[in-house]
């Protein structure tokens, strides 16, 4: 458009294009800085450089001299920065208070093989652990006391069993109530309903989670008649609803977007609108509503006020009537009480970023496969 | 109205209906009446969500209850009030604006009237928004922390030498950043519609007349697109205005004796007060209406902005229709 003249004919508003683009490039620069410093604080638990053990060698104070730096800085549980500031004394002073702090540890643990181990590592992350106490092997998530127990298989019980249900009740609501409102409806009840379901996205999730907590575990709990009042169904249906609107609203584009003469030629053959719906726009419209479920998986996966509220006892579990705890609702209910810096905040980190990526492969694969469809779409045209 | 319809001179043509399929299908009667069922099962608990809370929110709700700080249990029904939750998320919100807007408003136009469609950084610019539009909003609140507050804010304090943590802690200006972040694609993907709905004829007549690109964006693009503006920065105030999750780590406060006054203050929230009420209350059944009253407070400042919205892009529409 127009005569380039460069960029010495008219600076500025040469100068403002280039503010313009730079400005636009913010956005990749936040996925990257939110990639960035999420892995920053989870780093030390994927390096295997954190270490909970209870009961380590206490070092004495005298041997100072002949601990190499990065030994000593481990030892100490500092920063760098924190290391660099400090001189000798306090060094000594901080080796003796961890001798201290070492012969104070009670009998009971220290003759206990568990108060030996580092529970940040990744076999007693991912794999069951008899700890001693226990009589068989067990997934435990439990971050507080002496011995930390941070298996995280729990939470991923915990999180899919939250999700599946969800989606279960919401994907066919939405995609039936998608077919319906672009197919079947008459033109003045679209008008009405299609805002009226997106006017649903609006509701904040802390108000579905408060209807769920005062109402819904209610009704569903005479309705089933199962033992807890709160647990993982309930959460799974309030998260269902939540995210409905996505799941509606992406369906619904995808089963528009299908060319009229496809609906045509059917009803020119005599199907009938539903027919024309089930038979014709819908198969050719599936990648747009597959992509809608992963959508609404990504939405659901990283939901969290819903399941804090509802329910948040992190047993192990696979029966829906039990509670659950997801990820989301750990990191929302652990953060405040875990020391900055301290493995319990490394490991909630970690909890983040794997969120994170789940969430970033399936809009991945949903923003792919609707592009395709759209292009798919326009080249039978 | 006196126009006259089809079937007033025509009487003999014969109408559409007459064209349909004679024989009755019991099973596409059966299936179309599901998927109804569907759509009305979705609105049935939208309106009885809506409903119970307006009827249980609205007996509750007062002049005195919204306009009190309460005491430090704002567990009493009889002297709570929400003032600083509403002042708290009203000023939230608003510094989150002052961000979110302009970064979000300058990308949407280079993404629609500057960027090569084909190149490789337009590319990575919308695959960019759509992943961020993605991310869980608790993740939003591990950045907060991580970025702002431990990597920012620590530093800021290392740097203006402050003797204690001022800005390496939970403020409201970290909690209004982190949700200018989450909030940025929603302004972004509502003015690119905005824009894109601008016929390209007004843009040709501007730089026909000697305008220059710069100028023809300033002095037409912008302003027939303001509604669309508008619209994408209201969305984004009132999803931002209902989200807990990216402010919890990143400024809210349990419970704070006066108002918020500077920017590194800790604020309460209406949000994080209804979870708090929810929650963590000693007795439920006497917190119930206070909740509900929270709750109803809540919903109409985020309802109504999202129903403004909704009437402005309608308008927009209309008006668009007309023009081109």
């Amino acid at each position: 458009m127009g005569i380039h003249r460069g960029h010495r004919a008219r600076p500025l508003e040469w100068l403002a294009e280039k503010f313009i683009f730079l400005v636009s490039l913010s956005t990749i620069l936040m996925v990257f800085l939110i990639f960035l410093f999420v892995a920053r604080e989870a780093l030390p638990i994927f390096l295997g450089q954190a270490d909970t053990a209870l009961v380590q060698k206490a070092i004495s104070p005298d041997e100072l001299d002949k601990l190499s730096p990065t030994r000593l800085q481990q030892y100490l549980d500092l920063t760098p920065q924190q290391f660099a500031a400090m001189d000798k004394e306090t060094l000594k002073s901080l080796m003796e208070l961890k001798q201290d702090a070492q012969n104070e540890i009670p009998e009971k643990f220290r003759n206990d093989p568990d108060a030996r181990a580092n529970t940040t590592d990744w076999h007693y992350l991912l794999l069951p652990h008899q700890w001693s106490g226990y009589d068989k092997p067990e997934y435990i998530w439990q971050p507080v006391g002496q011995i930390q127990k941070y298996n995280i298989i729990p939470l991923l019980v915990g999180t899919l069993k939250v999700t599946l249900i969800g989606l279960l009740f919401a994907v066919p609501l939405a995609v039936g109530a998608a077919i319906y409102v672009s197919q079947l409806a008459s033109p003045r009840v679209r008008e009405i309903v299609k805002p009226t379901i997106e006017l649903l996205s609006g509701i904040p999730s802390v108000v579905v989670g408060f209807f769920a907590l005062l109402i819904m575990a209610t009704v569903l709990q005479k309705i089933f008649g199962y033992q807890t009042r709160l647990n993982a169904f309930v959460a799974g249906c309030a998260l269902g609803f939540a995210v409905i609107p996505v799941i509606f609203s992406i369906a619904e584009d995808a089963l528009t977007s299908v060319p009229s003469a496809y609906t045509q030629a059917a009803l020119a053959l005599g199907a009938s609108r539903w027919q024309t719906a089930w038979q014709i726009v819908l198969p050719a419209a599936l990648p747009g509503v597959f992509a809608a479920a992963v959508l609404g998986f990504g939405r659901a996966i990283g939901e969290t006020m819903i399941v804090l509220m509802v329910c948040s006892a992190s047993v192990m579990s696979w029966s829906i009537f039990d509670s659950a705890r997801s990820i989301t609702t750990t990191i929302a209910a652990e953060m405040a009480e875990a020391v900055s810096g301290g493995p319990h905040y490394r490991i909630l980190f970690m909890l983040g970023a794997l969120l994170f990526a789940a969430t970033f492969v399936s809009n991945m694969i949903g923003g792919v496969v609707i592009q395709r469809f759209k292009l798919k779409l326009e080249g039978k045209r | 109205m006196n126009t006259i319809t089809p079937s007033q001179y025509l009487p003999e043509a014969p109408q559409g209906r007459h064209f349909r399929a004679e024989k009755f299908d019991f099973w596409s009667f059966f299936f179309s009446g599901l998927t109804g069922l569907a759509t009305l099962f979705i609105l049935g608990i939208l309106a009885v969500i809506l409903t119970n809370i307006l009827i249980n929110g609205w007996s509750a709700i007062s002049w005195h209850f919204v306009s009190t700080i309460p005491k430090k249990d704002f567990f009493d029904a009889s002297t709570t009030g929400v003032l600083p939750m509403i002042v708290g998320t009203t000023i939230r919100v608003f510094v989150m604006t002052v961000f979110v807007i302009p970064v979000g408003v300058i990308t949407a136009i280079y993404l629609t009237e500057y960027a090569p469609n084909t190149a490789l950084v337009t590319r990575v610019i919308r695959a960019a928004v759509n992943n961020l539009a993605g991310v869980p909003s608790i993740v939003f609140g591990l950045f907060g922390l991580g970025f702002f507050i431990n990597f920012v804010g620590k530093n800021m304090d290392a740097l203006l030498h402050n003797p204690s943590a001022v800005w390496g802690q939970p403020a409201l200006i970290w909690a209004s950043l982190t949700l200018a972040v989450m909030t940025l694609p929603v302004v972004i993907v509502a003015t690119e519609e905005s824009l894109k709905a601008i016929p390209p004829g007004l843009r040709e007549a501007s730089l026909a007349l000697g305008a220059t690109k710069l100028e023809t964006i300033l002095r037409i693009v912008l302003p027939q697109a303001l509604p669309g503006i508008m619209t994408g920065g209201i969305l984004a105030v009132s999803r931002a205005a209902g989200e807990v999750a990216p402010i919890l780590f990143t400024g809210v406060a349990y419970y704070m004796a006066s108002l918020p006054s500077h920017l590194s203050d800790q604020f309460m929230d209406l949000g994080y007060h209804v979870f708090v009420l929810s929650t963590q209350s000693p007795n439920i059944e006497q917190t119930r209406p206070i909740l509900y009253a929270t709750v109803l407070v809540l919903l109409l400042l985020t309802f109504a902005l999202n129903i403004v919205a909704i009437i402005i892009r309608a308008r927009m529409r209309k008006k668009l229709r007309s023009l081109g």
